[in-house]
């Protein structure tokens, strides 16, 4: 049953081409004054509302969208849905434990939360099943009934695949598996990754998740142990027999995703040895080169500072450039069990200095493939998001390609459609507005996911203030109802959560809602356990757990 | 596939050398007459804040509604003593100069946030995030600071809009020979990748 409809309207604000709406730089710099006005001229109420705003997930892009939203439009009531018991997205769950500087954002997040306009809505899941038994789901159609807005802000919660034969052999792993195995995410708790098959370990793509896997194999354990990572991750990690990581990339130095901060972290691990690049990848003359660029070839080509040795205890890592994986492949004595990575040759066109290089499969010949001995492989090409189920029933335009949701480059939900007369026009969506990965695609820092979320924030408070500055009115959900009529999450609670909704949703009404205070408690348990242990925090790792804290 | 990273991360880079940046700034710089001769303000960190930044009619919305204050909330500042004072001015990214008295020792991150400028911040001054970048407007003052670390050249790396005078706040610590600094908040902290819009 669906109440709310989406007509293909025609743009309701003249549609900027993506170009144009490249940067909110692009936009500031426009309209230096304007935003300066819209800033204090932005209404608290429109025809006597108050903006009621959704924002579904809790990372990075939903906390610094509702942050910056709220600064934006004066009293503002917004109200933040999150799938699991606990908050902060993959600042919690991706974010590695040696990076404990990085999850310092966390404090503006608790300043918005203790906000009196925000409320935090735990353990229920928007629009798809919860993936937690303990979970409560609520429909998108709900939720689109009781606000003027809502920001998409769900981030990635699948892999890419590489799709090459042996890719569901044992010992195959994804890295978002393994990243949220040690971090304690409910969802993989269970992984128990097993690394005692052998010594050598390969990594297929170059990103810093990729750096990060590495980091967590060969690092100390006793240095990990301090951190909030995950206590079955230490068990796990101490018992490891992995000594050589193999980071693989199809393309170059110059062309890799990594970053130099993380590179650096790595050459600096003690007494833990790099082996030298092919060379033939890095440009002659550095000193031509841009700085970043620069640096990284810098670093890569002084290594570390532990020389590789034949040492039986050395721990060794090497990035390993211009292979393709085209196989996972098992041993005769054990056909369930990963053995191999088979690896075709890349050539890089139009050449390996070009930032921009392609890898194409080198001509067949005797040395066209190679394979690499892998106790353990890690699949690191990438998250993916996923449209929400009731998307397409309810039209809502989702970019299969790219894997995200798609809007005008400032996060207003947009589909592209040809018209009669062959040109193409833009179909608007009405107070529907997205952020972050899902907005963005799986790539960038906490720094670009804020910048990305404070575009869309201004964008839809510059929806919002439209009339005030112009006198046109920006349609946002519900407009056509009475004001008092649009309440939140109170109207999704009386809707969603009453008894006779459980014939529709199951078990709703025995799910428990988590709020802030909920987190809170939470939080110092958690706090608690990891002071008993010597750590900053021991988490929990199933939704259970969490919930038996509120008692 | 996706679109390559590196050369994405080079092309923002603007190298232009401080007179020009200065000169580039300048057109955007409005009139203000400083109010140097009044009284400094009440509040958390004793600001000299020029005057008629905003239009008289504008009402002034705080940009943290509900922070305590941020003052408090990063409480790492200490009002100058009387006769130590010195002087920073920030020129934010509309243009408009802020100028404050501070104390020695004080960080560039903790000076914006506690005076409200918009400067995030995100991992509190541990040199990881890049969202404190600031652009030294005067060479002569690049010089007189120590050299930036490796640690913080990694992060400037990712900052967007670098240039040759590039800071992380967080790292740049107001000593006697830094008074009378200027500093420019960058448009944009982001690191602009064309594979993020494609
Ligand atoms: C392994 C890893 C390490 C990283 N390390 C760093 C680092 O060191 N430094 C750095 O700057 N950046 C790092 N990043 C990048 C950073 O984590 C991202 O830029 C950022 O988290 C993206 O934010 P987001 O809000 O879009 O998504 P997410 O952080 O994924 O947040 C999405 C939230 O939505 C919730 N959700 C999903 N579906 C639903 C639903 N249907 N209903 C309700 N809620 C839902 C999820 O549970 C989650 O909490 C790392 C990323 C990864 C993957
Ligand atoms: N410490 C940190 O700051 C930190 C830590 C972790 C993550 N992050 C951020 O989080 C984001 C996501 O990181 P990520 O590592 O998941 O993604 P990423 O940076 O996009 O890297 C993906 C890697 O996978 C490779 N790849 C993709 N498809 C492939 C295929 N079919 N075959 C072989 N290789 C393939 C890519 O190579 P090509 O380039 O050839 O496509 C690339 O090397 C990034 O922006 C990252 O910076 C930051
Ligand atoms: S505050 Fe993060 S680098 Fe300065």
């Amino acid at each position: 049953m669906v109440l709310v409809r989406f007509a293909w309207a025609r743009p309701c604000v003249p549609w900027r081409s993506l170009n144009a709406s490249f940067s909110v730089f692009t936009f500031r710099s426009l309209s230096t004054t304007q935003s300066i006005q819209s800033d204090s001229s932005v209404p608290a109420a429109r025809d006597g509302r108050q903006f009621r705003l959704a924002v579904i997930g809790s990372g990075p892009a939903g906390f610094y969208t509702a942050y910056r939203a709220m600064s934006k439009i004066p009293d503002a009531k917004v109200d933040m849905y999150e799938a699991l018991p606990v908050p902060f997205g993959l600042v919690r769950f991706g974010v590695a434990p040696d990076h404990p500087e990085v999850k310092n954002c966390q404090e503006k997040f608790e300043e918005v939360a203790s906000s009196p306009n925000f409320t935090f809505i735990g353990n229920v899941s928007i629009g798809t099943k919860s993936d937690h038994p303990d979970g409560a789901t609520v429909p998108l159609a709900s939720i689109l009934r009781h606000y003027n807005a809502v920001v998409f802000s769900y981030g990635a919660a699948k892999d890419r695949k590489l799709g090459i034969p042996g890719e569901d052999l044992k010992g195959v792993y994804s890295a978002r598996q393994f990243v949220g195995w040690y971090n304690g995410l409910p969802e993989h708790a269970n992984l128990a990754p097993d690394l005692t098959q052998g010594e050598e370990a390969v990594i297929i793509g170059q990103g810093n998740v990729a750096l990060d896997v590495a980091r967590m194999l060969l690092e100390d354990v006793d240095v990990l142990r301090k951190s909030d990572i995950a206590e079955h991750a230490i068990e796990t990690l101490s018992k490891s027999k992995v000594k050589r990581v193999h980071i693989v990339g199809r393309r170059g130095p110059m062309q890799a995703a990594f970053t130099i901060k993380e590179i650096r972290e790595l050459m600096r691990l003690p007494s833990v040895a790099f082996h030298p690049i092919d060379k033939s990848l890095i440009p002659p003359d550095l000193k031509s080169l841009p700085r970043a660029p620069r640096r990284l070839m810098d670093i890569l080509l002084k290594g570390s500072p532990t020389p590789p040795s034949d040492a039986s205890n050395q721990k060794s890592w090497s990035l390993d450039f211009l292979l393709s994986p085209t196989a996972f492949l098992s041993s005769s004595t054990d056909p369930d069990h990963l053995a191999t990575t088979q690896f075709a040759r890349t050539t890089l066109t139009p050449s390996p200095f070009d930032p921009n290089a392609y890898a194409l499969p080198s001509p067949p010949s005797s040395s066209s493939t190679t394979t690499l001995p892998s106790a353990i492989t890690f699949r690191s090409i990438g998250y993916r998001s996923t449209p929400l189920p009731e998307f397409a029933p309810l039209g809502i335009p989702f970019n299969d390609r790219w894997g995200v949701i798609s809007n005008d480059g400032r996060g207003r939900v947009r589909h592209e459609e040809r018209g009669a007369d062959a040109a193409m026009a833009m179909g608007a969506f009405p107070g529907l507005y997205c952020a972050g990965w899902v907005k963005r695609g799986p790539t960038g820092v906490i720094a670009s996911t804020m910048e990305d979320a404070f575009s869309t924030a201004d964008a839809i408070a510059e929806d919002w203030a439209t009339r005030a500055t112009s006198g046109r009115v920006v349609p946002f959900l519900n407009d056509d109802r009475a004001p008092g009529e649009v309440r939140g999450w109170e109207g999704v609670r009386a809707e969603a959560f009453t008894s006779s909704s459980s014939s529709r949703g199951g078990a709703v009404e025995k799910a428990r809602v988590v709020d802030w205070e909920g987190w809170k408690k939470i939080d110092a348990a958690e706090r608690e356990r990891g002071r008993r242990v010597g750590k900053e925090r021991e988490k929990f790792t199933s939704t259970q757990d969490m919930l038996a804290v509120l008692g | 596939m996706s679109t390559p990273n590196l050369l994405a991360q080079t092309l923002p880079i603007l190298r232009l050398t401080s007179r020009r940046t200065t000169g580039v700034i300048a057109l955007h710089v409005r009139c203000y007459t400083q109010a140097t001769a009044a009284p400094l303000p009440a509040g958390p960190s004793r600001a000299l804040r020029t005057t008629a930044r905003r239009s008289p009619l504008a009402v002034h919305i705080p940009k943290r509604p509900f922070s305590v204050s941020s003052a408090v909330f990063h409480g790492h500042i200490q009002p100058p003593k009387p006769g130590e004072e010195l002087y920073v001015t920030f020129i934010d990214k509309e243009g408009a100069e802020h100028k404050f008295a501070v104390s020695k020792g004080d960080n560039l991150l903790d000076i914006a946030q506690a005076n409200d400028l918009e400067m995030e911040g995100a991992c509190g001054g541990s040199c990881a995030c890049s969202t404190c970048h600031v652009i030294v407007m005067d060479q002569e003052y690049y010089d007189k600071m120590p050299e930036p670390d490796d640690d913080e050249n990694d992060m400037l790396d990712l900052a967007f809009g670098l240039q040759e005078t590039s800071r992380l706040g967080c790292q740049v610590v107001m000593t006697p020979e830094l008074d009378g600094l200027r500093v420019k908040l960058p448009s944009m902290t982001r690191n602009l990748q064309s594979k993020d819009f494609n």
